[in-house]
């Protein structure tokens, strides 16, 4: 089939690409696509009619020019009339070029949806095809509020063609991954699971995919899936490999529906049918077997699609975790690819093992592989591979071989890539920590982390072992004498100054017996480090300064004079000089007694979770390997699961978090650095709506709504009669990511029929010091007083965020303003002139009475200002009408400050009573 | 699967296919971070690598890097192997596709994806169905217009690159 012969060949695409081809450089490049752009814009907007030929050519080159990378902002509608040209290969350009380039909030969406439905409609399957993948491609709310009702009909009509199902099979999952909510369940499901048994492989593995999705959300729903899934998997595993025609692939059985199938059974337990569940254990059996026997071909297709179904199954195993003999089975399997030449079946291999090690029936087994894992660490090339290693030998380690672990994770460390090199330190902190029998053990093996990679070093370790080693008092004399000798060598890092200043102020006592570790030693050993230190350190051992003046009164004299010298008490920054005055007034001024109280040695810490794990679950996000502290997977649930639980927990007690962490890199002043260091941090669980700033936005359309520590929220809003549209800017404050970023808009029960507002999904990703912009559409249907409320959820760090606001949509926003004359003005106040029209409020002044700020403030509101009507030239008199989609209601107002009481009086008529009340409350709070 | 990109070793951009809703800005950024790293890596490393929260699955074929974004719980050999479907595809398609092919011929690359892709999932996984469906969609034209030929008078410059045939490195 050579290339000429295809298709619709366009001449002058052909030509046009390889004229941006021949261009020298980016700006000959650009220059020529200006030109094409001027020349594009020029036929479109020209008189003669274009062909559908011309028409599907320019607008291929567009597209053409947006996959180059340049910006598109025409050719949308051509487009669109292409969709409804009965030539196929328009259409088909049409589609394409919406599928690129149309996204969810384009003004189009109504008419490209009209082309859909025809085509959906038309019963030729080549079309209808056509629409579904423009819908799979797009994947709009939109266009899911349209089809979402329509597909299934499509997916399970018995005369649907098998294509056409396939199609509407992946629609319908793209639309239940965007917009969830809006595809119906219905009597459909179960027709579709029975597509399982569908005899064209094809719709088979499109609808697997499906039911994997729907299963995921809704599993009892779909359970019936569990045993046609096992029955299809049995005849897939069992054919002679000519069985399944065209869906062998290198002489494996439908490798791609294998795995999905399997996949499918993860959503589930074990079967709990006898038969059904040694069927399954068959077919796993059989593809366990299978890997043992010879390749039936060299190639490497062959044996990755047979290894991808093998992984697959390893997988459900591992996902059961109720099997023994199928579990070791696996990590021998796993154990032979460990020394495979292929470097991928390794990496996968290390990867599958990392969650075996967390069963119970498996453990020992995967740790009889622990010298071919410490090998992988010391000879792969490949760093993604070398960290896979790292990651098993975390996960297979216990008390047995964790000395052995620890020592190799540490030789590891000093030629490490930096990019993995803090992950590695965090784990062996934790492992050290977690398997330690003897604390000197321990002690040992942080100093050693602090020498080999002491910039990796974050805080959280640091702390964490000054927190145990107070907490225990039976290592605090090998502490001592371990970081004074460690302080001995003539460079040494920060981070071992500052372990060594804690813990010589704190303990320093136990080993000054012995002369070369005298308490003028120590002294004389810490401040000659001093000076190479940066300003927390520094204040830090101005802290263990004063400690030691409580333990040795002998170096009291020499403490003092060091306190005294100029560049203490005269330091430029604050922080020292404070600490060195009121160190050294201290010392001066107290008793020993006293001295002894406020010095005294540090009280244990209670026992909270390691911050140091913390740290490490925070590194490495949402949803990754359970291998952390999960010492089993839960057995049904996936990993997502076990998430939600921790989230919850941290949800309702934030400290736990909090110990060492939040500690501010300049610590606060005072005597007490060593009580600052484990100070909490201020909990940020805001469920409570805030509606601290909402009246600030009556009479204005913009500003920032919310704002705390992590995030601030601004808005910007336009408003034209019945209709408005928000755009919300969600700035993300730190430096770190928000996950799992969503805002949805929700309204209190009576608000729903009063008012529309629908936002439009977010990225669920924003970068630290990032903003992303949400947009959302109201619409006023009837008079309403309540406010939506805008609801944010993200993952920060390990914890989850929810904030609520109350979204500034007033009644007044949907005004137009209306100029009359006095004379009409008035004619129309007297004809509102019923009691229940009229809404009058007496309220004292809040801000200053300024004439130009109540224009202001007035016009702000929506409505207009007349002049010359009310005889009084101090009172303001405006109109306006209020748009809802349903009716409109005309308002007149008059406001008459009273300057010498600092009062005014706020009149409102309207046709509606509930109007008229609920614009003078949002006024009267104004002023 | 989130999304798919073929680029080449110039890093320059082929075909890009998202299944998951992204800005363009984000869309040009990912692309940008990803084609960099995959290009910075050497032959013989894995072709599987932890790229943000995903993994990512990749392949060269000749001049052409193919380069998937999946998630967690999928399965990275068969990754591969869809990667490996398309390229045959694509051959069977052009006759020994070469990387010109899909850059004069991106509409046509686009198509045969959809059928065979859908939603990030494979749809239709036997080859035969696959160019089945694209002949009949290629007859519906021939019936309608006239073939011109493609290359008629515009030979491109000699790129020996991206002229050679995707399977024969």
């Amino acid at each position: 089939m050579p290339a000429v012969s295809k298709g619709d060949g366009m001449r002058g695409l052909a030509v046009f690409i390889s004229d941006i081809r021949n261009c020298k450089s980016k700006e000959a490049e650009i220059k020529r696509i200006n030109k094409e752009l001027a020349n594009i814009r020029s036929k479109f907007k020209g008189d003669k009619a274009l062909d559908g030929y011309s028409k599907k050519k320019y607008v291929c080159k567009l597209l053409f020019i947006f996959l180059l990378g340049h910006d598109i902002d025409f050719g949308h509608m051509e487009a669109v009339n292409l969709l409804s040209s009965n030539k196929y290969t328009e259409k088909q350009i049409g589609y394409l070029f919406i599928s690129v380039l149309v996204n969810s909030n384009s003004d189009l969406i109504r008419l490209i949806n009209n082309g859909i439905k025809n085509d959906l409609a038309s019963r030729n399957p080549t079309f209808m095809n056509l629409a579904l993948h423009c819908i799979a491609n797009v994947g709009s709310r939109e266009m899911a509020e349209a089809f979402a009702s329509d597909i299934p009909r499509i997916l399970v009509a018995g005369d649907t063609m098998d294509s056409v199902k396939q199609s509407a099979a992946l629609c319908l999952l793209r639309l239940n991954r965007t917009s969830p909510d809006l595809v119906p369940m219905g009597e459909w499901t179960a027709r579709v699971v029975h597509l399982l048994n569908d005899q064209h492989l094809g719709v088979v593995t499109a609808a697997t995919s499906l039911i994997t999705t729907l299963a995921q959300k809704s599993p009892d729903d779909f359970k019936t899936s569990i045993s046609l899934a096992v029955a299809r998997l049995s005849r897939i595993v069992t054919s002679a490999s000519i069985d399944l025609q065209d869906y062998t692939y290198y002489f494996v059985a439908a490798p791609w529906l294998s795995v999905k199938l399997l996949r499918l059974l993860q959503c589930y337990p074990p079967p709990e049918d006898a038969a059904l569940r040694s069927r399954l254990t068959e077919c796993l059996e059989t593809i366990l077997n299978k890997a043992q026997e010879p390749p039936k071909s060299k190639k490497v297709q062959h044996s990755n699609a047979k290894n991808a179904v093998l992984f697959e199954a390893i997988s459900l195993i591992i996902h059961h975790d109720s099997e023994p003999t199928l579990l070791v089975r696996a990590c021998n399997q796993l154990g032979q690819f460990l020394q495979h030449r292929e470097t991928n079946l390794r990496y996968l291999a290390l990867e599958s093992m990392c969650t075996l090690a967390s069963s119970e029936f498996s453990h020992e087994a995967v740790k009889t592989h622990i010298d071919t894992v410490i090998n992988a660490l010391k000879t792969e090339r490949d760093v993604s591979v070398r960290q896979r290693a790292v990651d098993l030998l975390y996960a297979m380690c216990d008390r047995s071989n964790a000395k052995q672990i620890v020592a190799e994770m540490l030789s590891y460390l000093e030629t490490a890539d930096y990019s993995i090199r803090e992950e590695i330190v965090l784990k062996v902190a934790i492992l050290a920590e977690k398997y330690a029998v003897d604390y000197t053990w321990y002690v040992d093996t942080i100093l050693n982390l602090i020498r080999i990679a002491g910039d990796h070093v974050s805080e959280e370790v640091w702390y964490r072992v000054i927190q145990i080693v107070i907490n225990r008092d039976d290592v605090q004399g090998y502490a001592a004498k371990t970081v004074f000798e460690a302080l001995q060598a003539p460079a040494c890092h920060e981070n071992l100054v500052k372990v060594g200043g804690y813990i010589l102020g704190e303990f320093g006592n136990l080993i000054a017996g012995d002369s070369r570790s005298s308490p003028l030693v120590q002294f004389n050993l810490l401040h000659s480090k001093f000076h190479l230190c940066s300003v927390p350190t520094r204040a830090l051992l101005l802290s263990a300064y004063i400690k030691f003046i409580n333990l040795f009164p002998e170096v009291k004299a020499t403490i003092q004079d060091v306190l005294r010298s100029d560049s203490q008490l005269r330091n430029a920054d604050v922080e020292l000089q404070q600490r060195a005055v009121e160190y050294l007034r201290l010392s001066c001024i107290a008793s020993t007694d006293i001295l002894a109280t406020v010095l005294e040695e540090m009280p244990p810490f209670p026992e909270r979770e390691s911050s140091i794990l913390a740290k490490l679950k925070r590194k490495k996000g949402p949803g990754n390997r359970p291998d952390i502290d999960d010492p089993r997977r839960n057995v049904n649930g996936n990993t997502e699961h076990s998430d939600n639980k921790i989230e919850a927990t941290n949800k309702g007690s934030p400290p736990s978090f909090t110990d060492l962490l939040n500690l501010n890199s300049t610590p606060p002043a005072g005597a007490n650095l060593l009580v600052d260091v484990f100070s909490d941090n201020s909990a940020l669980a805001a469920t409570d709506v805030s509606e601290e700033n909402f009246s600030r936005f009556v009479c204005k359309n913009n500003g920032v709504i919310f704002e705390n520590q992590l995030l601030q929220i601004g808005l910007k809003s336009e408003y034209r009669q019945s209709l408005g549209r928000i755009y919300v800017f969600y700035g993300n404050k730190t430096s770190t990511q928000f996950l799992s970023f969503s805002s949805t808009v929700t309204s209190p029960d009576t608000l729903e029929n009063q008012l529309t507002a629908h936002a439009k999904t977010v990225d669920p990703v924003i970068e630290g010091g990032a903003q992303v912009q949400q947009i959302i559409n109201i619409e006023c249907v009837s008079d309403f007083t309540d406010a939506p409320v805008l609801d944010i959820q993200f993952r920060y760090g390990g914890t989850l965020q929810n904030i609520a606001v109350k979204l500034p949509v007033m009644l007044n926003k949907f005004f137009q303003p209306t100029e009359m004359a006095s004379q009409d003005f008035f004619q129309r106040w007297k004809q509102l002139g019923a009691p229940q029209q009229e809404v009058q409020k007496i309220f004292k002044a809040n801000h200053p009475m300024d004439t130009d700020v109540t224009k202001a403030k007035i016009l702000g509101f929506g409505i207009a200002l007349l002049d010359q009507v009310d005889p009084n030239p101090e009172n303001f008199v405006a109109a306006g009408v209020i748009h809802t989609k349903n009716t409109q209601v005309g308002c007149l107002l008059r406001l008459e400050p009273n300057a010498q009481a600092q009062m005014y009086r706020l009149t409102l008529r309207t046709s509606r009573e509930s109007v008229s009340q609920r614009l003078c409350d949002l006024l009267s709070d104004q002023f | 699967m989130q999304f798919m990109l073929l680029f080449s070793r110039q890093g320059k951009l082929r075909l890009q296919k998202w299944y998951v809703p992204l800005s363009d800005k984000e869309k040009k950024k990912i692309t940008r971070e990803l084609v960099q790293t995959v290009l910075a890596r050497k032959p013989k490393m894995c072709s599987f690598l932890e790229w943000r929260d995903l993994k990512v699955v990749y392949k060269r074929y000749a001049s052409l890097y193919f380069c998937c974004a999946i998630e967690e719980q999928d399965n990275e050999l068969i990754t591969l192997e869809i990667i490996h479907r398309y390229v045959e595809l694509l051959d069977k398609y052009f006759g020994s596709v070469c990387e010109l092919d899909i850059i004069f011929n991106f509409e046509k690359a686009y198509f045969i994806l959809d059928e065979f892709l859908l939603g990030g999932e494979a749809q239709e996984t036997s080859k035969k169905n696959v160019l089945k469906a694209i002949e009949q969609a290629d007859l519906l034209q021939e019936n309608i217009d006239f073939q011109m030929r493609l290359f008629a008078g515009v030979m491109v410059p000699n790129m020996a690159s991206e002229s050679s045939g995707l399977f024969q490195n």
